[in-house]
């Protein structure tokens, strides 16, 4: 009983000791500030309530946020259906792989000003910037995650005549969920930094378009807290997404485990 | 507690004259007939099974027999329709195999791989029945009974991953044996486990095949294990395969592992079969067929 609190008080000690010892020299440092560009973090944060939290949640965060869901969520479902088809067939994957190297080669930010050109600034726009950067990392290891099912399973499937549905949910997404989410991580960080770029570009609402904003006015302790609030967004979706993975990959993490310690 | 005490045995008495398939017997469950197999890569084929012939009667447990790399993973994989033959007939039933068919399970050799590592066991004995169309109900039913029948009760919401290699085994056999087949191919099941894991799983074969009245092919490459376990005991080659003697076993029905191996006819059959193969080994061109 003890001992797992004081487990539990190791782990959190280890999880937010850094992050306290960096916001400390933070607001040590710039606690006298003058410098115009690097205002007191005390400043900052008496700034963010009023900036973020009245108003503009409802007029910037939750728009970009949206956008972003819609994206992300997009980019998984294209990206994981794209890469079963072409995983599961050779001809397929030897004509595709080529091209698909190279689009994921294109740093996403320069597709905005064409995507621009062809689906205007709304926010149509925006959420097919997200896509078209964050489907690469899902498309190709999912491409990767069902070439590399174990043949023994697949003829398990074949024998026992799996219908087609089942084989799809129980044999080929699940044989290469572990893939699949390895992606998605990716693809959520390249989704977070493309939501804040598409908004800087050409916006009207959104956190990367007030951000700027704020920068281009001078209310540079806005700014900040703009940034900071970034932050949290990523820390906060980041840990969503492993306690999604922790339920999704539960088997793969056991199987992990119980190889590494036994044998 | 039996799984299918309801279903009849449908062996017929092992017929003392050696499969010569001569017309008027009973159409067999399995027939093979000169079955070839040949790898073909871009730079070279490798003909892994050359010519097999050989039928086997519903109901009978008949062992095959043959050293490492002759061919008997091959050949299974082509009687249960996932590998394309070069030259062949087999046939199930009365109908020739195109793809995997219905009414037939597998136990595969690398066992371990061949269960679903994100389902527990339950679920893995479960899903193929309700692919078949179970209710669910009778799904509850098989999959409790058989997987009571390989001693895994206490294991339903295990992970496959977190039982030994014997019990994964003993998953994959009650997997197979819940769906009720009418053929059940086993491939060097027993060849990874330890020995004495091993002779309680050749009993639990033998036991689960006079309880349910399935046809069984079973592929070793082991002798001691063929002619324990077997009626019939096929006996290949070296690669290109080829049957080399169709051997009867005619010990008693009632096997044990301590009396039957100890069996004055049991040491002359195994003597019979090992020195068929190491003539094979010896003499690997001159093939006569018996
Ligand atoms: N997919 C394959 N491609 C080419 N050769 C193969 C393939 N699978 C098996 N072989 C060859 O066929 C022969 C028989 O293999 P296999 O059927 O696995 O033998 P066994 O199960 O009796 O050990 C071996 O020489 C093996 O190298
Ligand atoms: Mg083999």
């Amino acid at each position: 009983m003890t001992t797992s609190i004081r487990r539990a008080a190791r782990r959190l000690l280890l999880i937010a000791g850094l992050p306290a010892v960096l916001v400390t020299a933070w607001w040590l440092a710039t606690a006298n500030s003058t410098n115009f560009y690097w205002p007191p973090l005390r400043t900052i944060l008496e700034t963010f309530g009023p900036t973020w939290l009245e108003g503009k949640l409802t007029t910037d965060v939750v728009p970009s946020l949206a956008r972003l869901g819609v994206g992300y969520v997009a980019a998984l479902a294209l990206g994981s259906g794209l890469g079963v088809a072409i995983g599961s067939s050779k001809t397929l994957r030897a004509t595709v792989e080529p091209v698909l190297e190279f689009f994921r080669a294109i740093p996403p930010p320069v597709l905005v000003p064409i995507l621009i050109l062809f689906a205007g600034i709304g926010d149509g726009m925006k959420v097919l910037v997200i896509v078209s950067g964050a489907i690469w990392p899902i498309l190709l290891n999912t491409v990767e995650g069902v070439r590399s099912i174990d043949e023994v399973l697949r003829d398990t499937a074949a024998c026992y005549r799996f219908r087609t549905r089942t084989r799809l949910t129980t044999l080929i997404l699940r044989g290469a969920s572990p893939q699949i989410m390895a992606g998605a991580r990716q693809a959520l960080s390249i989704a977070i930094i493309l939501m804040v770029i598409s908004e800087m570009f050409a916006a009207s609402n959104g956190l990367g378009f007030t951000i700027i904003q704020f920068q281009r006015s001078f209310a540079l302790p806005q700014m900040w807290s703009g940034i900071i609030l970034l932050g949290l967004i990523g820390v906060a979706l980041s840990l969503l997404f492993r306690l999604v993975e922790n339920r999704v990959l539960a088997w793969y993490f056991g199987q992990r485990n119980t190889q590494h310690s036994g044998a | 507690m039996s799984i299918v005490s309801t279903l009849t045995r449908r062996t017929p008495e092992p017929d003392t004259a050696m499969s010569t398939d001569s017309t008027g017997q009973q159409t067999p469950m399995l027939d093979v007939r000169g079955l070839r197999k040949v790898y073909t890569s871009a730079n070279r084929s490798v003909e892994a099974v050359r010519d097999l012939t050989f039928s086997i009667d519903p109901g009978e447990l008949v062992c095959l027999v043959g050293p490492s790399g002759c061919g008997k993973t091959t050949l299974l994989r082509c009687i249960s329709g996932l590998l394309e033959t070069t030259s062949d007939e087999v046939v199930l039933e009365g109908k020739r195999v195109s793809g995997p068919p219905e009414g037939m399970a597998v136990v595969f050799q690398e066992y371990g791989r061949s269960l679903f590592p994100w389902l527990t066991v339950w679920q893995n004995v479960e899903l193929p029945l309700k692919e078949k169309g179970l209710c669910r109900a009778e799904r509850k039913r098989l999959t409790t009974e058989s997987l009571a029948a390989v001693g895994l009760a206490d294991f339903h919401s295990a992970h496959p991953w977190q039982l030994s290699g014997g019990m994964q085994q003993r998953v994959a056999i009650a997997r197979a044996v819940a769906y009720e087949p009418n053929v059940l191919l086993m491939d060097e099941p027993f060849a990874a486990v330890d020995a004495q894991t091993r002779g309680e799983l050749e009993d639990l074969v033998r036991a689960l095949w006079e309880r349910l009245g399935v046809t069984v092919l079973f592929v070793t490459h082991d002798i001691d294990e063929a002619v324990y376990l077997g009626q019939r005991v096929v006996v290949l080659s070296s690669s290109p395969t080829v049957v080399l003697e169709d051997v009867t076993i005619d010990l008693p029905a009632e096997r044990d592992q301590l009396t039957t191996r100890s069996l004055p006819r049991f040491t002359e059959l195994r003597a019979h079969v090992y020195a068929r193969v190491q003539e094979a080994k010896a003499g690997a061109q001159s093939v006569a067929t018996p």
